[in-house]
């Protein structure tokens, strides 16, 4: 047996070397720069062209003071685009998991046997491949004043003088100069993009069900709908939430859709849509504010882990908890 | 075949051992090699900047623009004899190739990329670097006064090879050390140019006293504007269509000494458009080129009139006003001929394009040649003003009075000679009291009041979005 061991070569160590490049490149591109995000929040330091502005010296909170201070509309600038992506993102939202459930119950659905189904997913999820940035611009085409849209809306109303007509608002519809027509529009578009991502996410989880439940109910005389609200939505629990927290960190990071629908980043009318990653995006035009950029980031962390784990919460299984919890209790009796 | 397999059992073990030493040798001397090479390295980044405009010269030009102009000015008035045209941004000059890299201008895109590119521009590969780059008046002494622009003195030209220029051109690229770093080929006094048809259906006439009498100053601007809208027509395009007309005429500068402080002409701008917005007396787009502005240039437009040099009329209104791109620059293509050029109420002047060359450039040679025979040179400057379809006000004072004296037509001015609206103009623009690093925030500006515009906020509290807005960008500055 002793001789056997020694004999033994380990390979244990191969690992670790086989996983260093990820570690490294995780450190040099990731880790450092999230520290250096960190460490600089509590900084004043400002760049041009690449050099240093003035010495870099320590200002403790000032830049989350900074962040937090009304101006002088009396705004909080950070809560005001904050709002705008909360906004933003459950006009997108509520249609995008409505439609997405109602899909991936009828594609999954054995009764109804839909024919092409393979097609129709390739179908809805086409919108995703596209560039956030170009469907966004085909938008800001199809939307403009003197857009497709608004000629047809035009030539419906019986324009005569459409360029001018347009301006004046006789006819047709200035969708980027009305704050909730801008926004349904970027909402809109996040809807395009993502609801057959989220239909086939939820199509894997209707079949991760076992089929003898939906065989068992029908059998019982379950109608669809009981089917649905009984046996669908419960099991599929967790995946919603991963859906919902995966588009609730996705909605936080909202930033190139608005920001090529718009001239220049501009946000709308009074920036009533940009969003806290266009704010973000602002510290570093022009000069850039690494510190209040990382404090302004490290906000973006608190919200972000904080919905995350509300969400979790929320969304959690009762009845797992509980039954943890009993556990918890019998163990520590018998250990009394 | 036993054989075979041994020998490749072998070969395959020796690769597999070989590779192992060669990783475990770059593992180990990791800590070492950074140190021994970095010395190394050192003197051969460094001699192209010692050497710069000695004999030895690149084979790649890279150029920075932010649009076509540039590559265009240079295909017709540089590449000339019949060399290779530029096909996809890429043009050849002899046994050189010149690269035109684009970024767009929107949102700061262009100069961000430029702040990328220039620090440490001359430690790159020496077909990599940046050789030459071109900015806007705007922002024109954010770039001349660093050490990223080498001056004209080190590419072996004078101030004397450019006497002939309009002197405010290079004030906008003259440094603090009063260094000229840069030059453009173009002028760019604005006129106003207006529709001919318009004219006439709304003053009775097309003739340029009529119309200027209608426009001399603001009061009859705003009167001449309140007929247009009475007749179904917009005065201006845009929003911003007259900024330009009110902030060139500033008494101060956007920034003085770190201070913010919006000067009262700008205010005077944002109040007129919020007249003419709620009257609808001009397109309510957001930028002059918008879709809604730039229809005005068609046949069917119903713009009166465009605030703009040479370049507005040349390259952004022509090519938009034919119907018939192919049938070129001539009249009753599209709204080609139906336009004409006044002085307007207040004499402004518009971007235009300057060149510099960058520090660490190893094609001081072609650059020189460059901006000698673009920018100094009076006969190109005589052809960029006459040829039909470009008509660059030019930056030739002598040439272009020639221009305005002789008998020279535009096609797309009906028959007039613009040179004799703007040589006068052009003579009396003067910077010295506006220019500022930090001109870009006029763009800002213009931005946060559509809120006031469209009716979302009152004027002060769009003023306050824009100092927020100001101060977010350029942290260093105060509010006044």
């Amino acid at each position: 047996m002793a001789t056997l061991r020694r004999r033994t070569v380990s390979y244990s160590k191969w690992g670790y070397f086989f996983i260093a490049p990820f570690f490294i490149v995780y450190a040099l591109a990731s880790f450092y720069p999230l520290a250096s995000t960190f460490y600089f929040s509590f900084f004043k330091k400002l760049v041009k062209f690449g050099q240093d502005m003035g010495p870099t010296t320590f200002v403790g909170l000032q830049n989350f003071i900074d962040i937090f201070t009304p101006n002088p509309n009396g705004v909080i600038e950070v809560g005001k685009y904050a709002g705008n992506t909360f906004i933003i993102w459950i006009i997108g939202f509520i249609p995008q998991i409505i439609v997405s459930l109602l899909l991936a119950s009828w594609f999954t659905d054995l009764r109804l046997r839909l024919k092409a189904t393979g097609f129709f997913k390739v179908v809805i999820y086409l919108p995703n491949v596209i560039m956030a940035a170009a469907i966004s611009f085909l938008f800001s085409s199809l939307f403009a004043d003197t857009g497709p849209i608004n000629q047809i809306m035009a030539a419906a109303q019986g324009a005569d003088n459409f360029q001018i007509q347009i301006a004046t608002g006789e006819v047709g519809f200035r969708f980027f100069a009305s704050i909730p027509a801008a926004r349904i529009i970027i909402a809109g578009i996040n809807f395009l993009m993502w609801f057959g991502n989220t239909t086939i996410m939820l199509m894997a989880a209707i079949h991760g069900i076992d089929p003898t439940l939906y065989e068992a109910s029908a059998i019982d005389g379950a109608n669809a709908t009981q089917i649905f609200w009984r046996i669908t939505m419960p099991l599929i629990r967790p995946i919603l939430l991963f859906v919902l927290v995966t588009s609730l960190i996705g909605g936080l990071q909202m930033f190139d859709i608005p920001n090529v629908l718009f001239q220049n980043g501009s946000g709308g009318v009074n920036a009533t849509s940009r969003t806290l990653i266009m704010f973000l995006n602002q510290q570093m035009q022009g000069t850039r504010n690494y510190g209040r950029g990382g404090a302004l980031s490290i906000v973006l962390f608190i919200i972000g882990g904080g919905l995350s784990m509300m969400v979790f919460y929320l969304m959690r299984d009762k009845d797992v908890a509980e039954e943890r919890k009993r556990r918890k209790k019998s163990k520590g009796a018998k250990l009394l | 075949m036993k054989n075979f397999k041994k020998s490749v059992a072998l070969v395959a073990a020796l690769i597999l051992t070989a590779s192992t030493l060669a990783a475990c040798d770059t593992a180990e001397k990791e800590d070492g090699t950074t140190a021994a090479t970095e010395p190394g390295a050192t003197p051969t980044t460094a001699a192209p900047t010692g050497e710069a405009l000695t004999v030895e010269q690149g084979k790649v030009l890279n150029i920075y623009v932010w649009n076509d102009e540039v590559e265009q000015r240079l295909e017709q008035f540089y590449l000339t004899d019949g060399e290779a045209p530029v096909v996809d941004g890429v043009a050849k000059k002899d046994d050189i190739t010149i690269n035109f890299l684009k970024t767009p201008n929107e949102g700061l895109a262009y100069q961000d990329k430029l702040d990328q590119v220039l620090p440490g521009n001359a430690d790159k590969a020496a077909d990599e670097r940046a050789d030459m780059f071109a900015f806007e008046a705007d922002y024109a002494l954010k770039y001349v006064n660093t050490d990223f622009t080498m001056d004209i003195g080190s590419l072996g030209l004078t101030d004397a090879d450019f006497a002939g220029q309009y002197k405010y051109t290079q004030q906008i690229a003259t440094d603090d050390n009063g260094l000229i770093k840069a030059v453009s080929w173009q002028a760019n006094p604005c006129g106003l140019i207006y529709r001919r048809s318009i004219a006439t259906d709304v003053l009775g006439s097309d003739d340029l006293d009529t119309v200027q009498a209608a426009v001399a100053d603001w009061t009859k601007y705003a009167e001449t504007a309140a007929k247009m809208g009475e007749k179904g027509y917009a005065m201006e395009s845009a929003y911003g269509s007259s900024f330009r007309q009110f902030s060139n005429n500033a008494q101060k500068a956007i920034v003085v000494d770190g201070v913010i402080s919006v000067p009262d002409e700008w205010k005077q701008w944002a109040e007129q458009t919020k007249t003419f917005a709620d009257n609808g007396w001009n397109l309510k787009s957001d930028g002059m080129w918008s879709g809604a502005s730039t229809a005005g240039y068609k046949k069917d437009g119903k713009v009166f009139c465009y605030a703009g040099p040479a370049w507005l009329f040349n390259f952004t209104m022509l090519p938009n006003a034919m119907d018939d791109p192919d049938a070129g620059a001539v009249a009753g293509n599209g709204s080609v001929g139906d336009w004409g050029i006044v002085a307007g109420p207040a004499p402004s002047y518009w971007g235009g394009t300057w060149l510099a060359a960058a520090t660490g450039t190893d094609n001081g040679e072609i650059i020189k040649d460059i901006m000698l025979k673009l920018c100094a040179d009076k006969e190109v400057a005589k052809k960029l003003a006459t040829t039909n379809g470009v008509e660059d006000y030019a930056n030739n004072i002598a040439g272009m009075q020639e221009v305005a004296a002789s008998d020279f037509q535009s096609v797309f001015f009906g028959g007039q000679n613009q040179f004799q609206i703007l040589a006068p103009l052009a003579e009396k623009i003067d910077v010295s009291k506006t220019l500022s690093p930090y001109g870009q925030l006029a763009e800002t500006f213009q931005n946060t009041m559509l809120g006031y515009f469209e009716g979302t906020v009152s004027y002060d509290e769009a003023l306050n979005n824009f100092y927020s807005e100001a101060l977010t960008r350029y942290p260093e500055l105060t509010q006044g």
